[in-house]
């Protein structure tokens, strides 16, 4: 992984001596595994005609990272604020379906006056709006076990992207939902036939039916037609494969709000409904598996909230003693990735370098030391601490071990 | 500024806000037949509206539970590989607050017994989902709910029965919360 990076730096332009040696080498190897060589002098050589489809540089190859249940985004691999459509994360609980966009029917029913199917065609028809916010995985975290770990593992299970699509407050209108009700069931059409309850308000607020990402025909891993689009809220509630909407007068207890999505809390409670994404942020460069020399070092990172825009971003580069303001990168959208950049000169000594974001409600990312002491150790789910990377002598950046009390 | 451009502006601000004016209906979309309303509507109430006709006894369940979901859930519904669905609530276990180890299943974790059926009938069996007929999946119901001694071994498990399961859990249910700003970490 690390002369994997190596490499990728040689190509950009820059790299240290003792660097380009071993880089020598170890591209020599890649070349015999087929990766492709560059031309010798590329001024020199007409390239490949228009296509139909782009690609990446055949250097690139930023990655998912898959497990049985999920796949997370390569964040150390980025530099904005969008996740390319196929670096997005996935997360399903029984695969993802096949559906025809021809076939495809969405039921709005229950407490309305007028149940209605809609269909793809027809959602379309409906004025349309854009937004572009983060989904996040209220599940997206690791315990800090070991140093070897980037944040794609600590939590590439966010993303962002341009989503379109039509208002769920035009098709409640359009469907006459009825004053009384105050929850509705979303449900997929996956395997799982996924469902999850929904406070009506939300879906007058801000919710969505998305049937685009980025621009182009959402991906069939993100929902393919169609899904719900709840920004700021977890990943969960966003049901992808949206084929039913019911409106009723209380939640349904479905099995991903019970005995999933819950988290024990103080007094041996247990935490139902907790929609909201906590505000958080982690420093993507330098980050393990990166290298880094003495001189200056632009810091750079993601921060975003669910309750609204980032206010500020602070990092500290003494382990936490003192704390400076980032800069932030324009546009600061509400419940949305932000992109963060603070310039430090590295000494060459020990030191441990970390971010906390604060949103507009004035709420400051916690240590994970303060969420287990308001929680308790056995919590679990919506956990946002602060991430430090620790930063070696010999430049080596490792995520900072934390002891989980 | 002459008398008739005035006018004339004003009458195309009328029409342009008259044209953007958003109607509450555009009339898309084809009604939902209660029949198909019917066959859709699956979700299970927690008061157990929604359940269907039909019945099921542990007994029962035991034999398909074993042939059905006992590869994945073990024979007994602790041994894995996958989720682990019996643990009864025992008198003078440490909360789960303060224990990240103590295993979470339908006996001393979910709130809902009806939320067994829907899931089970919606979801189940991983290599088949929605293959088992609704007597099927009152009975894998009603077996696990023995199993995590929630009812008796001959106790018959059907929509009048199955809301009033009392699931100890549900009294350490609570919502959320969380209001962000700058109040204490919850």
């Amino acid at each position: 992984m690390s002369q994997k990076m190596t490499r990728r730096r040689l190509l950009l332009g820059g790299a240290a001596t003792a660097a380009v040696a071993l880089v020598k080498s170890s591209f020599g190897k890649v070349v015999q595994t087929g990766i492709p060589e560059a031309a010798l002098d590329p001024t020199k050589q007409v390239g490949p005609l228009p296509g139909v489809l782009g690609t990446r540089s055949p250097f690139e190859h930023p990655q998912r990272k898959p497990s049985l249940t999920s796949s997370q985004t390569p964040l150390q691999d980025l530099y904005g604020m969008i996740t390319p459509s196929d670096l997005h994360f996935e997360r399903h609980h029984a695969g993802v379906p096949a559906i025809d966009p021809h076939t495809y029917e969405l039921m709005i029913h229950g407490m309305v006056d007028k149940p209605t199917v809609f269909s793809l065609a027809d959602l379309k028809r409906f004025p349309s709006v854009s937004r572009i916010c983060f989904i996040e995985c209220s599940g997206n975290f690791r315990k800090p076990d070991k140093e070897n770990i980037t944040p794609q593992d600590i939590c590439g299970l966010t993303s962002q992207s341009e989503w379109t699509g039509v208002m769920l407050s035009t098709l409640f209108r359009e469907v006459g939902v009825n004053p009384k009700a105050t929850w509705f069931l979303a449900e997929g059409s996956d395997a799982a036939v996924m469902t999850r309850s929904i406070p009506v308000s939300k879906g007058w607020e801000d919710a969505m039916i998305v049937y685009a990402q980025n621009g182009e025909a959402i991906r069939p891993q993100q929902g393919y037609p169609a899904r719900l689009l709840l920004p700021g809220w977890e990943g969960n509630t966003s049901i992808k494969w949206l084929r039913r909407i019911e409106l009723s007068d209380g939640p349904f207890m479905t099995r991903e709000e019970t005995s999933k999505y819950t988290e024990p809390v103080k007094d041996g409670k247990i935490r139902q409904f907790s929609f909201t994404m906590d505000a958080r942020s982690i420093i993507t460069y330098p980050a393990y598996p990166a290298q880094l020399q003495k001189g200056w070092v632009e810091i750079r990172g993601l921060a975003w909230s669910g309750r609204g825009k980032v206010r500020q971003v602070e990092v500290s580069t003494d382990a936490g003693k003192t704390w400076n303001a980032a800069r932030l990168q324009e546009p600061v959208l509400d419940k949305a990735h932000t992109y963060f950049r603070y310039l430090w000169q590295w000494n060459g000594d020990t030191t441990a370098i970390m971010s906390r974001a604060i949103d507009e409600t004035g709420y400051i990312q916690p240590s994970l030391e303060q969420l287990i002491t308001a929680r308790g150790p056995g919590t679990g789910y919506h956990l946002n601490p602060v991430t430090a990377w620790l930063i070696k002598r010999d430049g080596q950046v490792v995520y900072s071990p934390e002891k989980w009390k | 500024m002459p008398f008739w451009v005035c006018v004339t502006g004003t009458v195309m601000i009328a029409c342009e806000r008259r044209s953007n004016a958003v109607p509450d209906h555009f009339g898309y979309g084809r009604p939902a037949t209660e029949k198909e309303i019917a066959v859709k509507a699956i979700a299970i109430r927690p008061d157990g509206k929604g359940l269907p006709a039909g019945s099921g006894t542990v007994l029962d369940g035991a034999i398909i539970y074993a042939a059905k979901c006992a590869s994945c859930h073990g024979s007994t519904g602790v041994e894995g590989p996958f989720n682990v669905l019996v643990a009864p609530d025992t008198v003078g276990a440490k909360p789960f607050d303060q224990s990240s180890k103590r295993v979470k299943a339908i006996g001393n974790y979910w709130p809902y017994a009806t939320t067994v059926f829907d899931y089970v009938r919606r979801a189940m069996p991983f290599n088949a989902p929605g293959s088992l007929s609704d007597n099927e999946v009152y009975s894998v119901t009603a077996w696990l709910l023995h199993a995590n001694k929630l009812i008796g071994a001959d106790a018959v498990i059907n929509a009048k029965t199955l809301p009033g399961v009392v699931m100890p859990a549900r009294k350490y249910y609570v919502t959320d919360s969380r209001k962000g700003g700058d109040g204490p970490y919850e």
